[in-house]
């Protein structure tokens, strides 16, 4: 809170009262966001260094926890197979939901951006999964449907189908209930790429169209370039949310079957709650820190390969 | 010409018919999940799973919210509607307050280390939960905060980034003529914040509101981690209930709940659509 020295105040010769000192920038700003300096401290940064610390220990939270080195992240890397289990899992729930999700996004921005009496209704329905697809609700209906007694199973059947599908009870097709669930919820990255997609200068599509140009190549050479920034920004948003995956596998499957669709974070959890093993689930929460900071780096440095700024014309 | 014109026209017409019918179909599959609890909901229990692929119930009963608003274990399900509107209602006044005051700050003062401040903030809004739930319990485990709703509730009064992103986003959009023609009439800088600005920034406000309010109405993961008794849980974790193996299956009263328990989401959606759409396109906040 030593901001009394802030450039405005130098410049006064004569010595401010309090209040005075109170009101000039450097420090009414320090006032304002001081709630933010407090919580970031407390909440964000003390748990983090915490956590950082307890990785490095045994904590079952009874009793005091003891300094074991790195012997929690040999163990994950060397000796858990599980841990390499959850991870793959995770990691193929991530590499399907998320390309999947921003692709139909883009396809229904796509056929929304015609406006029409009808715009603000298709808008409004494409968009609701989305704002109430993380909740416990619509994970319990999801679990309904997918049951071998349930809705999936009952339209096969109409449409002639076997429909006695265990959605739920086979590894291949649970893990893909939950991917269905992540595409599902498209309507918020929707709503971004129609932004976006509202932004592009429609003089780029008449002069493309003066040229000869059809749908397609204004599709490729117009369209998916203007929007490389918003797909950029999307796609950092969804790979951060989908690593960070917990109640769908919680409540839906529960890791079933065979731990076939355990989550990372679900195990981490687990590690944490079930197992009384803090200290080990502070090192997997470290462990995905690093994870997915180094993708999120990655993609930050490459995005010049691909992202399209019109600031660089 | 004319016929070629006519021609035109009609196959303009029948792109637009054959554009609503694909849309409406492909939207009606989209919300075909949601559509069949609700009406399952007014099914009898007995019948949700027979009648799966059937629509619409034969006979409307009303009997499964009866049911599920008696609740589980003594507790009617009432008191738990009681917990999530207590909960979300708190956190959202907090994080709507403190957000507006942080990202006034940050957009309208200039002081010292702003920018790296700035950075820290943009690290709060993109760290997820997940990482730090584990400290934040051991944490809140020795302060004695578990089984309480603070851990819940404190940590919202405190700023959050979205909501701060808005505010920095929606106050620089506002003249700085105005700060200065109060400045010259004797206003301080507290001044202009609480008589020129929070009155101007009313959209980035119920922004934050709605979306805050919102999150933790829907939020499963702290109530998970630090309530432990029943009678404290908030909807979405009592739902959750249904889902145990010793609750038995009667899926009529778990739809009837889980319909009840989107009913003010529902209401939210439906008449502050213009506030979500503007906050989801001009800050890419997740919905």
């Amino acid at each position: 809170m030593k901001a009394d020295s802030a450039a405005g105040v130098k410049a006064v010769k004569t010595k401010k009262t309090f209040t005075q000192k109170l009101d000039t920038q450097g420090v009414a700003g320090y006032v304002f966001i001081l709630p933010f300096i407090i919580g970031f401290l407390a909440f964000l940064l003390v748990p983090m260094i915490m956590s950082l610390v307890y990785s490095f220990t045994e904590y079952d939270i009874l009793r005091e926890p003891t300094f074991i080195g790195v012997a929690n992240y040999i163990d994950m890397f060397t000796n858990n197979a599980k841990f390499w289990d959850v991870l793959q899992v995770t990691l193929y729930y991530v590499v399907f939901s998320v390309p999947l999700r921003l692709v139909m996004a883009l396809l229904v921005a796509m056929l929304l951006v015609k406006s029409t009496k009808l715009s603000g209704f298709y808008r409004a329905v494409f968009y609701l999964p989305s704002i109430i697809g993380s909740s416990v609700a619509v994970a319990l209906l999801w679990k309904r449907m997918f049951a071998s007694d349930g809705v999936v199973n009952g339209v096969i059947k109409l449409f002639g189908g076997q429909g006695n599908t265990a959605w739920l009870g086979r590894g291949d097709t649970a893990i893909w209930t939950l991917i269905i669930l992540a595409i599902w919820q498209f309507g918020s990255s929707m709503l971004i790429f129609l932004s976006g997609l509202k932004q592009i200068p429609v003089s780029l599509y008449e002069a493309a169209t003066v040229d000869g140009a059809n749908g397609p190549q204004k599709f490729w050479s117009i369209t998916l370039p203007m929007l490389t920034p918003t797909i950029f920004f999307n796609l950092v948003n969804q790979l951060i949310n989908g690593f960070m995956a917990f109640t769908q596998s919680y409540i839906i499957t529960g890791g079933a079957p065979r731990d076939k669709t355990l989550f990372y974070t679900v195990y981490m959890y687990k590690q944490c709650f079930t197992y009384n093993k803090l200290g080990y689930g502070c090192a997997m929460a470290w462990f995905m820190v690093i994870l997915v900071g180094l993708i999120t780096l990655v993609l930050f440095k490459t995005q010049h390969l691909w992202v399209h700024y019109e600031a660089e014309e | 010409m004319t016929n070629k014109k006519v021609g035109a026209a009609r196959k303009r017409a029948v792109i637009t018919v054959i554009y609503h019918v694909f849309t409406l179909i492909f939207a009606l599959v989209m919300i075909y999940p949601l559509i069949w609890m609700i009406l399952s909901s007014f099914k009898d229990s007995n019948t949700i799973l027979r009648t799966a692929s059937q629509l619409f119930p034969t006979k409307w009963e009303f009997s499964n919210y009866t049911t599920g608003m008696k609740g589980f274990g003594g507790i009617r399900f009432s008191n738990f509607f009681r917990n999530s509107f207590v909960i979300s209602g708190l956190s959202m006044i907090g994080a709507t307050i403190s957000s507006a005051i942080v990202g006034y700050g940050f957009a309208r003062c200039n002081f010292k280390l702003k920018q790296f401040w700035f950075a820290c903030m943009l690290v709060a809004m993109m760290l997820p939960f997940q990482v730090i739930m584990i400290p934040q319990y051991i944490m809140f485990k020795k302060m004695g905060w578990i089984g309480t709703y603070l851990p819940i509730i404190v940590p919202q009064w405190f700023g959050q980034g979205f909501f701060i992103f808005l505010n920095v986003q929606f106050i620089r959009g506002i003249p700085y003529d105005l700060d200065e023609a109060a400045r010259i009439d004797g206003c301080s800088v507290y001044g202009i914040f609480t008589k020129i600005i929070l009155p101007l920034i009313k959209p980035s406000l119920v922004t934050s509101a709605i979306f805050s309010f919102m999150w933790k109405w829907d939020d499963f993961m702290t109530p998970l981690l630090f309530l432990s008794n029943p009678e404290q849980y908030p909807v979405s974790y009592a739902l959750k209930l249904f889902a145990d193996p010793s609750a038995g299956s009667d899926y009529g009263a778990m739809f009837a709940m889980a319909t009840l328990s989107l009913v003010p989401i529902f209401i939210i959606f439906l008449t502050m659509q213009k506030y979500l759409v503007e906050g989801i396109a001009s800050t890419g906040i997740k919905g």
